[in-house]
């Protein structure tokens, strides 16, 4: 990108798809580089990372959505929250943003080929988990991986992301979608509870399987403890963790937790790795 | 290495020499304490000090920077800071203070490279002053240095009464010196020899010991050990010790500007702050004191070793002279290396 790390390239906002509404609202953002050059030789892996900036407005890390079998554009997908979110969330179709990255490690595609992969999510969690699935779903990947399955989960029917998305994945016979909501809606068939019990529920075979999880801490934590149950290892099982984060690149300290620093040596994470880091989560 | 001496008598002149070709930082008195500024004329300098208040870490690393230039808003474009490269001379720093910039180049010159530090860095010939006199707080031979240690500068001023003895440890300071050869001559064996004498005498005032050894693996079992709450108690949490320590380097990112005219700029900050971590949602990983005050010396004593191989502690003293309740580093790390796990 440019010689200046915490200098951002301009993107241009091509679409705006709006994934939830109301008090926590969620819209996918889709950004072409403006510098063609640099829209092309944008490389990134999935689970890694982006600053993006509304200029004016200050500078937020978030998960590239889209999978990187996407050269064109790059997604992200923004829970309205703070200064910069909320200013992203007023943005429209052509407007220009910075973006900066792609930043810190990312999820292991190559070593997991001939797995099975289950993605757990919970809420604004499944961004990350959308890249990669979007990844191994692709055509030229599926064939390299073994059994998907998405399990994931929201508040209400209202605040599941993506929800047009899974309507069509459902449809598809290569991966397995179980949704849930937290308390029970008139209408909703699927499962009714927490994420971590359709978990159980779901029951994944532990045998050659990788689990990648995202989403609130707390469902982080049961989630984990059930994976346990099920027969997991902990070198099976892979979280993403959130720090506050300025400059992304391991230099303006704000992001560590103990020695690592998530912007750089996370944020993808294995529950092997996580049993042997003290520090503040 | 090569050993030069100037007089007293002429260095008023070289001062006002440099300061024709450079930017020269050097102690000047203000408000009562002592702080590193650009001077004009020798006259403005004051080496009665035992060390500035403000760290020089500033000159390199300034508190408040521009990152880049931007026009805000939902059309707005980017414009690059343009890196000046000033000449410039950090006069009279302390050998404890350079060793702290070689602390800070472990961050800026790590996996990323920082263009603003670098470009500071670069255009800097640091010349130290031995320190004479050190005081109560000091604590540098603690990890192997000395009051009159020239490895971290590219010139060692030693001050050995009627001149001073001028050691030049780098390329860059052998540049520097040609560049004003002609007030220095060079130094007898008996003046290296004065050197070394004020170097013993300064040693021998320092009284304060940290014993270093083993604190990292010490540390490594006391992560939930009630001492850090102990400490944290104490604490008012005003940040001082962090804003003044050589080795700390934790800032912020902000957008400043007007409607058409903005800029992202970086300032300070420190980890003793409870803001320092919060995440929107109202989360902070750090919510208590405790929290905060742990992280603060596992930085310095864990995790920098753990991941630069150095302890980001030069044992300047300014923590523990600026400190408003005492919190004292020594008396805390030595109860961390004597503790029975
Ligand atoms: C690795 C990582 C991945 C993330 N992925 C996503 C994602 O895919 N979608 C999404 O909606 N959100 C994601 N977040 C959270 C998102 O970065 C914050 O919600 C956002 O920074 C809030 O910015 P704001 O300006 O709206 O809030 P304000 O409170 O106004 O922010 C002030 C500043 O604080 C910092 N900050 C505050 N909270 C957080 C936080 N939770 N994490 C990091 N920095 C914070 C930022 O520097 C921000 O500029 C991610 C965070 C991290 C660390
Ligand atoms: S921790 Fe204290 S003694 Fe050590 S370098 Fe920082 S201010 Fe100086
Ligand atoms: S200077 Fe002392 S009181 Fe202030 S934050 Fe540091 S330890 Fe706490
Ligand atoms: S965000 Fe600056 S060190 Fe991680």
């Amino acid at each position: 990108m440019t010689e200046n790390p915490y200098q951002p390239v301009l993107a241009t906002i091509e679409k705006i798809k709006v994934e939830v509404t109301g008090e926590r609202a969620i819209k996918t953002f889709k950004l072409v580089m403006q510098d063609k050059k640099i829209q092309k030789e944008f490389n990134f892996v999935p689970g890694q990372c982006v600053m993006i900036s509304r200029l004016g407005k200050g500078e937020s890390m978030f998960a590239i959505s889209s999978s990187s079998t996407e050269k064109d554009y790059l997604e992200v997908s923004v829970m309205k929250q703070g200064i910069n979110t909320s200013a992203l969330h007023e943005t429209e179709v052509g407007d220009t943003v910075g973006v900066r990255g792609p930043y810190g490690n990312h999820f292991d595609v190559e070593g997991w080929k001939n797995k099975n992969i289950v993605f757990i999510g919970g809420g604004i969690g499944m961004a990350p988990l959308r890249s990669i699935a979007n990844y191994t779903l692709a055509d030229k990947n599926r064939d390299q991986y073994g059994n998907l399955d998405i399990i994931y989960g929201a508040r209400t029917s209202n605040d599941l992301c993506f929800k047009d998305e899974f309507a069509e994945l459902q449809k598809r016979e290569d991966v397995n979608v179980h949704l849930s909501i937290d308390v029970v809606e008139e209408g909703w068939e699927e499962f009714v509870g927490f994420v971590p019990s359709n978990l159980l529920r779901v029951k994944p075979p532990s045998k050659n399987t990788i689990a990648i999880t995202c989403g609130p801490p707390i469902m982080i934590k049961f989630v984990i403890q059930n994976l346990l149950e099920l027969g997991f290892k902990d070198e099976q099982i892979f979280t993403t963790l959130e720090m506050r984060m300025k400059c992304g690149v391991g230099i303006c300290g704000r992001c560590n937790i103990g020695n690592l620093y998530v912007c750089k040596d996370g944020p993808v994470f294995s529950n092997a790795q996580l049993k042997n880091l003290e520090g503040d989560l | 290495m090569e050993s030069l001496i100037i007089s007293k008598e002429k260095f008023p002149e070289i001062i006002n020499t440099i300061v024709k070709s450079y930017r020269l930082f050097a102690p000047t008195e203000e408000n009562g304490f002592s702080g590193f500024n650009i001077i004009k004329d020798y006259s403005e300098m004051d080496l009665s000090y035992l060390n500035s208040r403000m760290p020089p870490k500033a000159i390199l690393f300034n508190q408040t920077e521009t990152l880049f230039l931007m026009e805000p808003g939902t059309k707005g474009t980017i414009k690059p800071k343009e890196i000046r490269n000033e000449k410039t001379a950090i006069f009279a720093i302390r050998p404890c203070d350079a060793k702290g910039f070689r602390i800070l180049d472990t961050v800026f010159f790590g996996d990323v490279v920082d263009p603003l530090y670098k470009a500071n860095r670069d255009n800097s010939v640091l010349i130290g002053l031995s320190c004479n006199q050190p005081d109560s707080s000091c604590f540098c031979t603690s990890f192997g240095d000395s009051p009159a240690s020239g490895k971290y500068v590219d010139i060692l001023f030693t001050d050995i009464e009627e001149n001073y003895l001028v050691e030049v440890m780098t390329e860059k300071g052998k540049d520097f010196i040609n560049d004003f050869s002609r007030f220095f001559s060079p130094a007898s064996s008996k003046e290296i020899e004065a050197k070394n004498a004020k170097e013993q005498e300064a040693i021998g005032l320092i009284k304060r010991n940290l014993k270093v050894e083993g604190i990292e693996e010490k540390m490594d079992k006391m992560f939930d050990h009630p001492i850090w709450e102990e400490y944290a108690k104490k604490c008012i949490g005003c940040g001082a010790c962090t804003y003044l320590c050589m080795t700390c380097r934790c800032f912020d990112m902000l957008d400043e500007g007007t409607l058409d005219k903005g800029a992202r700029i970086r300032v300070w900050d420190s980890c003793m702050f409870p803001e320092y971590t919060i995440h929107t949602s109202g989360h902070n990983p750090r919510p208590a004191r405790m929290n905060r005050v742990r992280n603060r010396f596992y930085c310095k004593y864990s995790y920098f070793p753990k991941n630069s191989d150095v302890i980001a502690c030069t044992g300047c003293g300014r923590c523990i002279r600026y400190c408003p309740v005492n919190i004292d580093i020594i008396e805390l790390m030595n109860r961390v290396s004597e503790m029975e796990l």
